[in-house]
C-alpha cells in the first residue's frame, strides 16, 4: 500500500533539484547558502527518520542558522521574456489554467474512489492523491507546453526562492506546538483558562479560543504563530478534551478566525502595509481600515460557526 | 504546575514584535520552554528535531511549485491579468464584487498566485475600480480616491484568505494537520477545507454588502457639495478653478493657486 513516504520522496527529489540547480546559479551571489538550506530539506525528507532525533534537531538549528545569518538569495533562472509570455497567452487562452485544475481535482476524486481500493493507505489517500495529481499535472504540461527538460525545475526554483526560508516557518510552528505540549503549555494555559471560565460554558471558551485566535494573530501578525499556541492552551485541553467537540471544525474554523485578525493588523506587512505602500496611500494604515468592517461581522460569524458545527 | 513554561509565548511574541528572524525566534521558544520544563539540552534538542521531523507533512506543498512555475512561463499571470481587465466596471463595488469572486474561486483551486496586490492589484483592480469611481462621483476628492484604492487591496485579502483554506494543499491546513497529529489527533486535510466553505460564503457575503453600500454612498452627492444637480464634468470643475484664486486671495502662496489646476 501506498503510504507517505513515496509524497516524501517525491517532495525531498523536487527540493534536491532546487540545490542542485541553485549551485550553478551565478545570478545569485548566495547560491550555496541557498543550496544548502534546499539540500538539508531535501535530506530531511529523504533520511529524516534514520537520522534520529537528535540528527534531527542539528538539521533544524543548521536550518535556522542558515536563515538567521542571512546565507539565502535569490537566484534568477532562465525563463521567457515579457512578450513570450504574453504571446503564449493570448494564443492558448484560458486552457493555461487547466493543468493546474489537474491537482485539486485529482486530490479530490483520489479521495472520494480510492479510499478503499487497498491500493493505498486509507488515512493519507488525500495527500498521495494530490502528489499524483502534480505528477499528473506535470505529464500535461510537458505534453502540451513542450518545455525544455528542466524549465519545471527551474521556474519553481524560481518562486521557492521568492519563498525562501519562510518556506519551513509553519513547520517550524508545528513543531513548537509539540514541544509547548511536551512541557505541558497547554495544561498551564487550561488551568488558568479554567478559572477564569465561567463553570461548564461551552460558548464562553469557543468564543475565548476564536477571539483570542484573532488578538494573537494581531499581536503576532501571523496565524500560523498563533495557532499553536491558542490551540494548545484553549482548544486541545478545553473544546476537544472536555467538551469533546469535533477538532476538524474547531481548528478548521479557529485559523480563520486568526485570518479576521490578520485582516486587522499592520504587523501582517505583507498584506497590508506592503499594498499601502504600492498603491501610493497617504494613510499607511489604509488598508487595515478599510478591513475592519468585514473582519469583525465575520469574526462573530466564526465563532457561532464553531459553537454549532463543532458540538 | 509550571507557570514559566509560558516564557516560550513571551519569547514568540516579543521576538515576532521585534522583527527578528521567525526562524531563530521559534527556535529559542522551543529550546527556552524545553530547558524551563527541566530537561537538559541535548534532550531538549532531540525533542525539538523529532517534532520537526514528525511534521514534515506541513511542507509537502512546494511540490505544486513546478507545476505553477511551468504555467507562468507560458503565461499564467498575464492570462489572469486579462480576465480581470475584461470585467464589467459597470460601478466600483460590482467591479470588486466580480474581483473577490474571482479571487476566492481561484485561490480555492490552489491558484493564489495568479493575484495580489502586485501582480494585478496595482496594475489592474486599483486604476479600474478609480476610473469607475470618476465616472460615478465625478467631483470624488483625494480621500475618496485613497478609500477606493484601499478597497481594492483590501477585496484582494478578504478573497485570497477566505478562498484558500478551501484548497487542501495549503499551509494553514496542513499545519493543522500536523499539529493535531503530533497531539494524537488525526484528520483528513478534506476535512478542514469543507469547514473552511461556511466561513468563505459568509465572507463573500459580508464584504460584498460593504463594496455594493460604498457603491451606493459614491453615487449619492456627499452633503457637502450643497450645488446638487448641477452639470457635471467639464462646468464643475470649471467652476472650482475659477473659485480658488479667490478663496487665496492676498495670503496665499503662488503654488498654492496650481492646486485648481489639478483638479481638471
Amino acid at each position: 500500500m501506498i503510504g507517505l513516504q513515496p509524497l516524501y520522496g517525491l517532495t525531498g527529489a523536487v527540493f534536491a533539484a532546487f540545490a542542485l540547480l541553485s549551485v550553478g546559479d551565478r545570478t545569485n551571489r548566495k547560491r550555496f547558502g541557498n543550496a544548502a538550506f534546499w539540500g538539508l530539506i531535501a535530506i530531511s525528507f529523504f533520511f529524516g527518520d534514520l537520522l534520529g532525533d537528535l540528527g534531527n534537531g542539528f538539521l533544524v538549528l543548521a536550518l535556522v542558522a542558515l536563515a538567521g545569518f542571512g546565507a539565502l538569495g535569490r537566484g534568477q533562472p532562465p525563463t521567457t521574456s515579457a512578450e513570450e509570455k504574453a504571446e503564449s497567452s493570448r494564443r492558448r487562452g484560458n486552457a493555461l489554467f487547466l493543468p493546474a485544475l489537474v491537482i485539486p481535482v485529482t486530490a479530490l476524486l483520489g479521495t472520494l474512489f480510492l479510499k478503499n481500493s487497498g491500493w493505498i493507505e486509507p488515512k493519507q489517500v488525500t495527500l498521495v492523491s494530490l502528489g499524483a495529481g502534480v505528477l499528473l499535472a506535470l505529464a500535461v504540461g510537458y505534453a502540451w507546453l513542450r518545455p525544455p527538460a528542466l524549465a519545471p525545475l527551474q521556474e519553481g526554483r524560481r518562486l521557492m526562492d521568492s519563498v525562501g526560508w519562510a518556506a519551513i516557518l509553519p513547520q517550524m510552528l508545528a513543531a513548537l506546538g509539540a514541544v509547548f505540549a511536551l512541557a505541558g503549555v497547554g495544561d498551564v494555559v487550561g488551568g488558568i483558562a479554567g478559572r477564569i471560565l465561567p463553570e461548564g460554558s461551552l460558548f464562553a471558551a469557543v468564543a475565548v479560543y476564536a477571539l483570542g485566535m484573532a488578538v494573537f494573530t494581531m499581536i503576532m501578525g501571523n496565524a500560523f504563530a498563533a495557532f499553536p499556541v491558542m490551540t494548545g492552551a484553549v482548544a486541545l485541553p478545553i473544546l476537544i478534551r472536555g467538551f469533546h467537540g469535533d477538532p476538524a471544525a474547531i481548528c478548521a474554523i479557529g485559523m480563520l478566525a486568526g485570518f479576521c485578525g490578520t485582516l486587522m493588523t499592520p504587523m501582517a506587512a505583507n498584506f497590508n502595509i506592503v499594498p499601502a505602500a504600492l498603491l501610493d496611500l497617504k494613510d499607511r494604515n489604509a488598508v487595515v481600515k478599510a478591513q475592519v468592517a468585514t473582519a469583525i461581522p465575520l469574526l462573530a460569524c466564526n465563532v457561532l460557526l464553531i459553537y454549532f458545527l463543532g458540538f | 504546575m509550571n507557570y514559566f513554561v509560558l516564557v516560550g509565548i513571551l519569547i514568540v511574541v516579543a521576538g515576532f514584535a521585534l522583527r527578528l528572524n521567525p526562524l531563530l525566534v521559534v527556535a529559542v521558544a522551543a529550546i527556552a520552554t524545553g530547558l524551563i520544563a527541566g530537561k537538559p539540552l541535548l534532550a531538549v534538542v532531540a525533542a525539538f528535531g523529532k517534532a520537526f521531523n514528525d511534521s514534515r507533512i506541513v511542507t509537502i506543498i512546494y511540490i505544486l511549485l513546478p507545476v505553477i512555475g511551468l504555467l507562468e512561463r507560458y503565461g499564467l499571470q498575464q492570462r489572469a491579468r486579462t480576465l480581470i481587465g475584461g470585467m464589467r466596471r459597470a460601478t466600483t463595488g460590482r467591479l470588486l464584487v466580480a474581483y473577490l469572486l474571482f479571487r476566492q474561486v481561484f485561490a480555492s483551486f490552489g491558484l493564489t498566485s495568479v493575484a495580489g496586490h502586485a501582480q494585478t492589484v496595482r496594475p489592474l483592480v486599483a486604476p479600474m475600480a478609480e476610473a469607475a469611481a470618476e465616472k460615478q462621483h465625478p467631483d470624488i476628492d483625494e480621500a475618496g480616491r485613497e478609500r477606493v484604492k484601499a478597497m481594492a487591496a483590501a477585496t484582494d485579502n478578504v478573497g485570497n484568505f477566505f478562498g484558500e483554506d478551501i484548497f487542501l494543499a495549503v499551509g494553514s491546513i496542513l499545519l493543522i494537520v500536523g499539529f493535531l497529529g503530533q497531539n494524537g489527533i488525526r484528520v483528513e486535510p478534506l476535512q478542514l477545507s469543507v469547514y473552511a466553505i461556511p466561513t468563505a460564503v459568509l465572507a463573500f457575503l459580508i464584504h460584498s454588502a460593504r463594496l455594493l453600500w460604498m457603491d451606493r454612498r459614491l453615487s449619492s452627492p456627499s452633503p457637502s457639495d450643497g450645488e446638487g444637480e448641477r452639470p457635471k464634468g467639464g462646468g464643475g470643475v470649471a467652476g472650482e478653478a475659477a473659485t480658488t484664486p479667490l478663496h487665496q486671495a492676498s495670503p496665499g502662496p503662488p503654488t498654492h493657486v496650481s492646486h485648481g489646476e489639478e483638479l481638471s
